[in-house]
Parts: structure tokens; C-alpha cells; sequence
């Protein structure tokens, strides 16, 4: 099961692309945060891929940090690798850390399954948004409903996201 | 005329790919059965040359040449006109396709 609505974020120290470890505290300060389950192979997440890019610049100056996390089982897809992730946040020029959860105890941890999967926090730390970035994989212009950045908006201001939970829409985490 | 569909279950859309394809097929014109092959482990995705799902063959012939997808279960990518990444053929993939191997 995800982890539910309201939940608090659940603490975790990964190594990153950039070489640093990176840790929740980090993110203490922000006002939103989003830990985002991603990976190289999948079509679902290179198709989302630039708009989690363009909405992490567009309200970066408003504190909100997301990082991406990869847990997938490199022995079975190997352009998930780390070395493979090093490539692709250089070469996309990523604005957010990209994790590599080697024993997917993190994954696990907050109930993640594809990829990609949004969990959203308040500046409490608080779960507040849980799903799929927007409703359209194949198409950004045809999207209607952009959860990710309505629910962003929400908690710049203090509210409460109007959508909390939508199904996560991917491929599924490769478990070890 | 012969046209094949193949899909891993676990690979999300794969419905929404064979609607698609069935409307394509309608629109068309072409009354042709679509074989819909499920492909279940690794094994049969090795004999079967499947490099993702959904894969549309007509005549034996990938509607899009495979190019980074490797032989295995996984979903599949596919580039659009426009350089975007899709999960999904796009109709106009489809199209294209099956005016090829069906000139009017």
C-alpha cells in the first residue's frame, strides 16, 4: 500500500548522481516537496520527464524542491543503472538531485510502484498529494488536469491540494 | 493482410493501444481480424522477438522500427513525429503503417 494521505515523510539518505548524499532534513525548509519515483527506461517517465523539469524551474524560486528517486533492479533493466542515471540527469540537465535506491528499501518504504509516482509534501512534511504528475502521458498539450502543479500552487499558498490522490500511471518498479 | 498485437500485461495502456488501432483499422476501412498475442515471460518475448509492449506488426513488420528497445518484458518507447516520447503508437504511426503494406 502507498503511503496514505496525511502520512508523514519518511526520512531517507541516498546517493546522488551529483556525488553527494542527499537527505530529507535537506529539504527541511521547503515549503513543498516532492519525492518522485522515476527511472531512465520507462517510456511513461521520459514522457513526463520534461514537464517535472519545467515545473521544478518554474517554482524553484518559490522553494519548492523535488528529488527523483530510482529504485529499479539494474539487473534487469540496465540503462537503470547508476552510471546510466549519471548520464541522463547531465544530459537533461536535470534541476533536481536523482537518487539511486540501490536496496529499494525506500521504494518499499513509501509503497511506490511505477515509476513515475508522485508523493507531494507540505512544508509540515505532511503527504498531501499522492499519483501521476497530470492526466495525459502521451500528449502535454491535451493534458486537463495538471495535478502536480495545482497541487503545488495549493501548498505555496497554504491550501490543501483540491485533488489528493490520483492512480500513478507507468511502468512498475523493478523489484530485486 | 495480416496484423498482430502484442502486449505484456504488466505495462499499462495496452487496451487503449488495440482501440486504436481497431479504430484506425475502421477508419480505414479494413475489415482484418487483429491477432492479439499476450506475451507472459521472458522466454516468449525472446521467441517472439518482442521488444516491448504494445508492438503492432502488419505482415511480420514493426510499425516502428524497434531502435533502443531491447528483446524482454518492459514498456515500450516510441518517438513521435515531433521528437516527443510516447508509450503508445500514435494513430498516425498506425496509419502510416497500414497504408504501406494496403496502398489504396
Amino acid at each position: 500500500m502507498p503511503l496514505a494521505i496525511e502520512s508523514r515523510v519518511i526520512p531517507f539518505a541516498l546517493p546522488g548522481t551529483d556525488g553527494t548524499t542527499h537527505r530529507t532534513e535537506d529539504f527541511a525548509r521547503a515549503p513543498v516537496f516532492g519525492v518522485i519515483f522515476h527511472c531512465n527506461h520507462c517510456p511513461y517517465a521520459q514522457a513526463w520527464e520534461d514537464r517535472l523539469i519545467a515545473i521544478q524551474r518554474e517554482y524553484v524560486d518559490r522553494g519548492a524542491r523535488f528529488v527523483l528517486i530510482n529504485a529499479n533492479d539494474p539487473a534487469k533493466y540496465p540503462t537503470d543503472d547508476f552510471e546510466h542515471m549519471k548520464s541522463r540527469a547531465k544530459e537533461k540537465a536535470y534541476p533536481f538531485p536523482y537518487l539511486y535506491d540501490e536496496t529499494q528499501e525506500i521504494a518499499r518504504a513509501y509503497g511506490a510502484t511505477r515509476t513515475p509516482e508522485v508523493f507531494l509534501f507540505d512544508g509540515t512534511g505532511m503527504l498531501r498529494y499522492h499519483g501521476a504528475p497530470d492526466d495525459n502521458y502521451e500528449d502535454p498539450e491535451a493534458v486537463q488536469h495538471h495535478y502536480l502543479r495545482d497541487a503545488v500552487d495549493a501548498l505555496l499558498v497554504g491550501g490543501t491540494p483540491a485533488t489528493a490522490q490520483t492512480k500513478p500511471v507507468g511502468c512498475t518498479i523493478k523489484w530485486r | 493482410m495480416r496484423i498482430e498485437f502484442f502486449y505484456w500485461e504488466e505495462c499499462p495502456s495496452h487496451d487503449e493501444a488495440l482501440a486504436r488501432l481497431r479504430t484506425v483499422l475502421r477508419e480505414e476501412g479494413l475489415d482484418i481480424p487483429v491477432d492479439v498475442v499476450r506475451v507472459d515471460t521472458e522466454e516468449q518475448a525472446v521467441t517472439r522477438q518482442f521488444p516491448g509492449s504494445p508492438t503492432i506488426r502488419i505482415n511480420g513488420a514493426d510499425i516502428q522500427p524497434p531502435g533502443e528497445n531491447q528483446v524482454g518484458l518492459s514498456c515500450r518507447v516510441y518517438h513521435t513525429d515531433d521528437g516527443r516520447v510516447t508509450p503508445l503508437p500514435t494513430a498516425e504511426m498506425i496509419r502510416r503503417a497500414l497504408r504501406a503494406a494496403h496502398p489504396i
